[in-house]
């Protein structure tokens, strides 16, 4: 390390040197001057002198929050800079500290000690540094480490202090639950002192803590009321209300008591903030009291009134929250509500919005939405596609409820993606799609609105909408039967432009196209077929009639538009427009097939077409695109051969020539039309696993033989497994796993080193094989007959869904809706609570139980108390680590059950000791605690750590009566 | 749980930033640029919430304050009152009377420069309000009481050290 010079040591710069000169700096030499700053702290940092250190780690913490220079590298020296005996010094370093180190920085258990010792000191800022420093950046092990010195600190006498620790508390419990059993009960005390900020730390601590897990706080609800009652500090009130929002869906009695507090401070109280909590507490809560919500509606009315735009914004935001269940509230404030829709205000404007599409309804729906749409064309983008995706949630909620006519909807879809701005080609795609499949009726209309949407050149161009236009193809070639026009939509599929599509689109209109390419010949053949047994006449080949059983009657004529159709097809021009209004003057809607045949050559043009446009693409890098296009190609190839032959043999060897191809063209027409209905998202877990299928059994056994092999051997084996039955597959891996029975770490890793090199045989790793043996294979010889059952289940699902499940009574002439069973909107996933909450709250439970205990038997002896206790805790600490997991854990398995356990318990509480007051009540139980505790106490200390949540926790739960 | 509290300039420049959780340089900086990428495209006169979960993750919402050349954001969950948060940044009597508050009162009337270069006592300030994250006091005159403590001691400590080693130090003796 060079030494310092003189001048350097005695002439540094300190940090209002280093903001003056970055403030002279042009933005052109900042990053020069700022190199050579940093170079300059590099230099000072390492210096031994204290205050040279401290000033250049200041500069350093500076230029990393304002600058965002990295200051990992210093993290030693402000270490260095919190060990010195000088208040400033710390400050700084702390500061440092805490702005940045990380869970993973070497050097953070080097504080350990120094924390300790400042967190001992006897000057409060000292003291208070160190907290907000443990606050910011405790980890596990810090925590663990220091938890009984933030404990002490919890008592101290200074409020300043007691409240810093409070304030650390939450980083506390987070990190290392078991705290709790130390600090918890300090914390519920803190409660009930009288000190104003100690209180509102305190509830600000468990308003985190109920928001991640409430019920373990519902036996606190007694405390939190008393304060919602007393307390004169708005900021406490709103703190308490929020906890009451997250502890009333979980006991229901709880509401009845709060109302009228909250009432009350909702008509008192001049703070706009706690009246917009208390709005917001009751309209989230407490939907079943009417007058409660008539006093909220009243003062939303008052929020929306103000001219302050913030108030405005909370009102909607409050009226928004009860819309799902009290519309009314929304109605009241109709003009409000529509005024506000072209508020200023993006907040508002939004607000107004979802209240706007709340309000609709199966009649008005229509008038909203083409006000909406409307609207969006003439307002900003983002707010335009706010606009259209509400529309767009709004209409497809369960499974299109408020839509009556859904010719009118897909064609405000239609509408919606020629707006400019629009965005949601996503939502727009999806919906086409499942409107395609669940309603029959509207398909000839979804063909034609996809039909203009496909001519448009224009939309190819606009990325957001190339989803959409996927699902347009898709319709198109998928009911290109109720389409007046194929020839002309296979023209917009095969447009030049379409190479502006990204690859898997452009393998749809590949598809589409092959799709409508099949229909064309189909129906030809099929023409020909009529005509040559029902018309011999040659002469009237031009005015081809109908397929006799298609035939409406109106059959002949549109035979001018056939002519018009030739030329165009071989000029193969693509000026669509001249095309758009062809088939509008007709009325109802009739189809292809129905209104014209389609000629020889417009056949072969098609061909042609087709083989012009999709031959570059057979050697297209992308491999589904190239896959499609050849087998395309090779279809056309064989159907060519029919039709290139001139017109005059074809009359005489008609039938022999064409009898490939048209065989062909039968097979894969019926291939695709046959009908795709939509299927549950549930629909492959009702599969029934067949009941001689052991695979799993099988699996779990290799793992127990080979079970310190990471990677079990039966992986590399179970390729076969699932396709050739498994008795082979056991013996095999049996002797694998023989082989592997030798606890060889040397095969372990030659193992895996093998699987990293050959990974390519290898099935993924565990965790995706053992589910995907849970279904029966698709070909499995031994387990066929399930698996025909699996698909005739699911074959029966589609059917049902296709054929029963339509909605029942609706007095309206709506289209059939498909439905599925049930709700399939997204599985339900009843998701247990995370393992790292469970440990807190397992915590948690114990100490309130105990702590009730303990709080009874403290008022009966007092001074037996602190004393045993604190070392009963201390004990418990010790204990935790061992002990917790494994105690806790099968108590957590079944919450329900036992808090039904708990219900009956109250109850029978509560009628012994109705008309008591509310400490009698709790004594009474905590004697009652106590007294068990005392009876386990000769016991074994691990033993009665075990026991402890047994008689405990059937306690937690219970509010005492009073309340209720 | 406040997640976050930002100076920032009218020209985007950071003059404060708290992040109460650890982030990296780099995304504090894309952080903040995405902040006041949505702050500036904000008319004037409008509400002062924002929903940010595209920036700061679910449940996050932003208040901001307007003053002079500086914004005032704090970035906060579900467990923060909107207005009460609002009321933490501005005087709003009878409310709570925080941030700018104890700003002005240390500062008699604060602006940019006085932020600028009282890096050191504004964090001080902040830390007395907020700690890890929660909001621990909301009088200024507690705020106050604590940080003319804190600088008293700060300079009971430095005086230790008779020659002032910095050059502005020098200067002022």
């Amino acid at each position: 390390m060079a030494s310092p010079s003189l001048m350097d040591t005695l002439f540094q710069r300190g940090l209002d040197d280093i903001i003056k000169g970055v403030r002279h700096q042009q933005s052109s030499t900042e990053s020069i001057f700022m190199s050579r700053v940093i170079e300059e702290i590099r230099r000072e940092i390492k210096s031994t002198d204290l205050q040279t250190k401290s000033t250049a780690l200041q500069k350093l913490t500076y230029l990393n929050s304002i600058h965002f220079i990295d200051m990992s590298w210093a993290s030693f020296h402000a270490i260095e800079c919190i060990s010195s005996p000088a208040f400033s010094h710390k400050k700084i370093g702390y500061l440092a500290i805490s702005q940045s180190f990380s869970e993973s920085t070497p050097v953070i258990l080097l504080i350990s000690n120094q924390l300790r010792k400042d967190l001992k000191s006897g000057n409060e800022f000292e003291v208070s540094l160190a907290l907000d420093c443990l606050s910011r950046i405790g980890t596990v092990d810090l925590c663990r480490d220091l938890a009984s010195e933030v404990f002490i600190l919890m008592s101290s006498s200074k409020v300043f202090i007691r409240k810093k620790a409070i304030g650390v508390v939450l980083r506390l419990f987070e990190k290392y639950p078991d705290a709790v059993r130390v600090c918890f009960k300090k914390l519920v005390e803190s409660l009930e002192g009288s000190d104003s900020p100690i209180v509102s730390a305190v509830v600000g601590v468990f308003c985190e803590l109920s928001a991640k897990d409430p019920r373990s706080y519902l036996p606190l609800a007694p405390e939190f009321y008393r304060i919602l009652v007393d307390s004169k500090n708005n900021w406490v009130l709103i703190k308490v209300l929020k906890i009451f929002v997250k502890l009333a869906p979980l006991e229901p009695r709880l509401a009845k008591r709060l109302v009228e507090p909250i009432c009350d401070h909702m008509r008192k109280t001049g703070a706009k903030s706690l009246v917009f909590e208390c709005i917001r507490t009751v309209v989230t809560s407490f939907t079943e009291y009417e007058s409660a919500m008539k006093l909220a509606a009243e003062k939303i009315r008052e929020f929306l009134m103000e001219d302050d735009p913030n108030l405005k914004y909370l009102g909607l935001h409050a009226i928004s929250i009860m819309a799902p269940k009290h519309l009314w509230a929304v109605l009241e404030n109709k003009d409000v509500v529509i005024q506000s829709l072209s508020d200023e205000d993006p907040n508002i404007k939004l607000e107004s919005l979802r209240l706007v599409m709340a309000m609709a309804s199966e009649s008005n729906l229509m008038e909203t939405c083409r006000v909406l749409v409307n609207y969006a064309l003439k307002s900003d983008p983002d707010f335009c596609n706010e606009i259209l995706g509400s529309i767009l949630s709004t209409c497809c909620q369960n499974v299109y409820e408020v839509i009556i006519d859904f010719d009118w909807y897909v064609s405000l879809l239609g509408e919606m993606s020629r707006i400019p701005n629009c965005k949601k080609g996503e939502e727009i795609e999806n919906q086409l799609i499942d409107i395609g499949m669940r309603v029959k009726d509207v398909r000839p209309e979804l063909v034609r609105i996809a039909r203009d949407l496909l001519i448009d050149p224009a939309l190819l161009g606009n990325p957001f909408l190339h989803r959409l236009l996927s699902a347009a193809a898709w319709v198109c070639g998928e009911y290109v039967e109720f389409s007046r026009n194929p020839v002309e939509l296979m023209e917009a599929l095969l447009q030049p432009r379409t190479s502006l599509l990204p690859s898997s689109i452009r393998t749809v209109y590949v598809q589409s196209a092959f799709k409508i390419l099949i229909f064309c010949i189909h129906s030809y053949f099929l023409q020909k077929e009529d005509m040559t047994s029902e018309v011999s006449d040659l002469a009237s080949k031009r005015e081809c009639s109908e397929s006799s059983d298609l035939a409406t009657g109106k059959a002949l004529v549109q035979s001018d538009q056939d002519e018009g159709f030739n030329p165009r097809e071989s000029n193969q021009s693509y000026e669509y427009p001249s095309v758009v209004d062809t088939g509008d003057g007709q009325s109802s809607t009739p189809t292809f097939m129905e209104k014209k045949s389609l000629m020889h050559e417009s056949i072969v043009n098609l061909l042609n077409l087709m083989e012009l446009v999709l031959s570059p693409l057979s050697s297209s890098l992308d491999v589904e695109i190239q896959e499609r296009a050849c087998n395309v190609l090779g279809f056309i190839e064989l159907v060519q051969q029919e039709f290139s032959n001139p017109l005059i043999r074809k009359e005489a060897n008609l039938d022999r020539e064409e009898v490939i191809a048209s065989r062909v063209v039968e097979w894969v027409h019926d291939g695709f039309s046959e009908e795709l209905g939509p299927v549950s998202v549930t629909a492959q877990d009702r599969v029934p696993i067949p009941d001689e299928l052991v695979l799993k059994e099988n699996l779990t056994d290799l793992e127990a033989i080979c079970g310190g092999v990471e990677l079990p051997a039966p992986g590399s084996f179970s390729l076969t497994s699932p396709y050739y039955g498994e008795s082979a597959v056991f013996s095999v891996s049996n002797l694998q796993a023989e082989e592997d029975s030798e606890p060889s770490t040397e095969s372990t890793s030659l193992l895996t080193e093998h699987r990293k090199r050959h990974e390519l045989y290898y099935l993924p790793s565990e965790k995706n094989k053992i589910p995907a043996n849970d279904y029966p294979p698709a070909n499995d010889p031994s387990s066929s007959i399930n698996t025909n059952d699996a698909t005739e289940d699911l074959v029966k699902l589609a059917d049902q869904s296709l054929v029963s499940k339509r909605k029942p009574n609706h007095a309206k002439p709506r289209p059939v809706v498909v439905k599925l069973e049930e709700g399939e909107a997204a599985p339900v996933v009843s998701k247990k609570p995370e393992l790292k909450d469970d440990l807190l709250s397992g915590a948690i439970h114990d100490i309130l139980l105990g702590n009730e205990a303990k709080a009874a038997s403290s008022q009966s002896n007092p001074s037996d108390k602190s004393s045993s206790k604190r070392k009963g805790k201390a004990k418990h600490v010790d204990l935790l680590d061992s002990n917790l997991a494994v105690g806790e854990q099968p108590n957590h398995e079944n919450p329900s059950s036992r808090r039904s356990k708990h219900r009956g318990d109250g109850k029978q509480k509560s009628k012994k000791s109705k008309g008591k007051k509310n400490g009698d009540g709790r004594e009474d139980d905590g004697e009652k605690e106590s007294q068990k505790i005392r009876d386990h106490h000769g016991r074994h200390k691990s033993r009665q750590r075990a026991d402890a949540p047994i008689n405990v926790v059937p306690q937690t739960p219970d509010i005492p009566d009073y309340l209720l | 749980m406040i997640k976050a509290v930002l100076v920032i300039n009218t020209q985007g420049k950071p003059r404060l930033t708290k992040f109460y959780g650890f982030l990296t340089v780099e995304k504090q900086q894309e952080l903040i640029r995405s902040v006041f990428g949505v702050l500036c495209s904000r008319a004037e006169k409008v509400s002062n919430f924002m929903e940010v979960d595209s920036i700061f993750g679910p449940d996050s919402r932003l208040v901001y304050k307007h003053y002079a050349t500086l914004y005032f954001i704090f970035v906060f969950d579900s467990s923060e009152n909107e207005l009460a948060m609002l009321d933490l940044i501005q005087v709003n009597p009878p409310a709570f009377q925080c941030f700018v508050e104890t700003l002005d009162k240390c500062f008699r009337n604060v602006c940019e420069l006085d932020i600028v270069f009282n890096y050191n006592k504004l964090h001080s300030i902040l830390d007395e309000i907020i700690s890890g994250g929660q909001v621990l006091e909301t009088s200024s005159t507690e705020i106050m009481r604590a940080v003319e403590e804190i600088s008293k001691s700060e300079s009971a400590s430095n005086s230790i050290s008779i020659v002032p080693k910095t050059v502005s130090g020098w200067r002022s003796r």
